[in-house]
């Protein structure tokens, strides 16, 4: 487990120094999530150590959303004068993000389906 | 004795240890809560550990740097945790590999959705400048999305804020919206809520089942990545 700690931050190191370096828009751990990616691709396999490691982060990624948003408590004065334009722009984004993405796939993964059956023919 | 008592708090209350420990405690009573009650949408547990501990803050008059002194060490797992999305994207590649043009369509469509749809709503209904731009990478994952409103001319906090309210939305109404679009295919339905809702939206989509979580997560990694490119672009046209 320690290992594959240590390789989950070593890659987020990569990930930042390169960002930096290159002055990428882009954050260094999605770098480095990349790299990680490439790395196994290579490897042929993802050690058993880093599948445990990897679960138990992902299996519990609610909770590291908490520090940040207990920041609510910094804008409440803001939130409460703006609320409503706030809450229409995440309401209505949030919705139409899920039924635009799953329309969008859906309807293009049945076309390349479509496609392959035509070709296949 | 009330001397003793005052005397440990304010001891307790400057060390990292009391707050690190409450986030854990705080989160771990609202998930078995959520979990009791089948994991009904409403019982979001991001939700309600972070009312809990805004009241306890409140009540203790403590500062919110403070407790993000103690917090800041489940925070700084956001980044190894983004790494981590390698492993189950590395797991379903032949799947993601046979879908790539579509997942790659449904990314930039969906993505470019969710910033133009928060920015214009935020604009109209008459929301300020600087809220509406904080408002536009909230569908990335939170360190992410934090960066990018730094380099905006956002307030990275506040969109910490708007990040985390958006994953539970997206939690909150993921399944609602789905089943009314007759969506029954476990792939779809992951990269649909991980594009919206993020890591919130992936923990949600797990509860689905094992491969709407795959790629949930999956969508929360290009989606932060697709975000970064766009935000920047896009904000040059918003002018």
């Amino acid at each position: 487990m320690l290992g594959a700690i240590t390789i989950l931050l070593l890659f987020q190191l990569a990930g930042e120094v390169i960002a930096q370096a290159l002055e990428l828009p882009v954050p260094g751990p999605v770098i480095g999530m990349a790299l990680l990616l490439l790395a196994l691709m290579v490897r042929g396999s993802a050690p058993e150590s880093m599948h445990t490691t990897a679960n138990g982060l992902l299996s519990n990624l609610s909770i590291l959303f908490i520090p940040g948003g207990v920041g609510v408590m910094l804008f409440l004065p803001l939130i409460a004068q703006q609320w409503l334009p706030i809450f229409l722009s995440l309401l209505i984004s949030t919705t139409l993000t899920l039924i635009v993405t799953a329309l969008v796939l859906r309807v293009w993964m049945r076309r390349s389906a479509q496609d392959q059956e035509a070709g296949d023919a | 004795m009330s001397g003793k008592l005052s005397h440990i708090w304010v001891y307790l209350s400057t060390s990292p240890l009391l707050w690190l420990t409450l986030t854990l405690i705080v989160y771990q009573g609202a998930h078995w809560l959520s979990r009791r009650c089948n994991y009904h949408p409403l019982l979001n547990s991001v939700a309600i550990s972070v009312v809990a501990l805004v009241l306890l803050l409140k009540l203790t008059d403590t500062p919110y740097k403070t407790y993000f002194d103690g917090a800041q060490f489940v925070h700084f797992l956001l980044g190894p945790a983004t790494v981590a999305l390698a492993v189950p994207l590395y797991l379903y590649f032949d799947r993601v590999r046979k879908m790539a043009v579509p997942l790659l369509g449904a990314l930039v469509v969906g993505s470019s959705t969710a910033i133009m749809s928060a920015y214009w709503v935020a604009n109209l209904a008459g929301a300020s400048r600087e809220v509406a731009l904080s408002l536009t990478p909230k569908s990335a994952t939170m360190p992410i999305a934090m960066g990018i409103s730094e380099k905006i001319g956002g307030l990275p906090s506040l969109t910490a804020v708007f990040v985390m309210l958006t994953g539970i939305m997206g939690a909150i109404f993921a399944k609602a919206v789905l089943d009314r679009l007759h969506c029954k295919d476990e792939s779809i339905k992951g990269f649909a809520i991980g594009l919206t809702s993020h890591g919130i939206g992936t923990a949600r989509a797990f509860q689905l089942s094992e491969m709407a979580g795959a790629f949930s997560g999956l969508a929360m990694g290009l989606n932060g990545l697709m975000t970064a490119l766009l935000v920047p672009l896009m904000i040059v046209w918003f002018g």
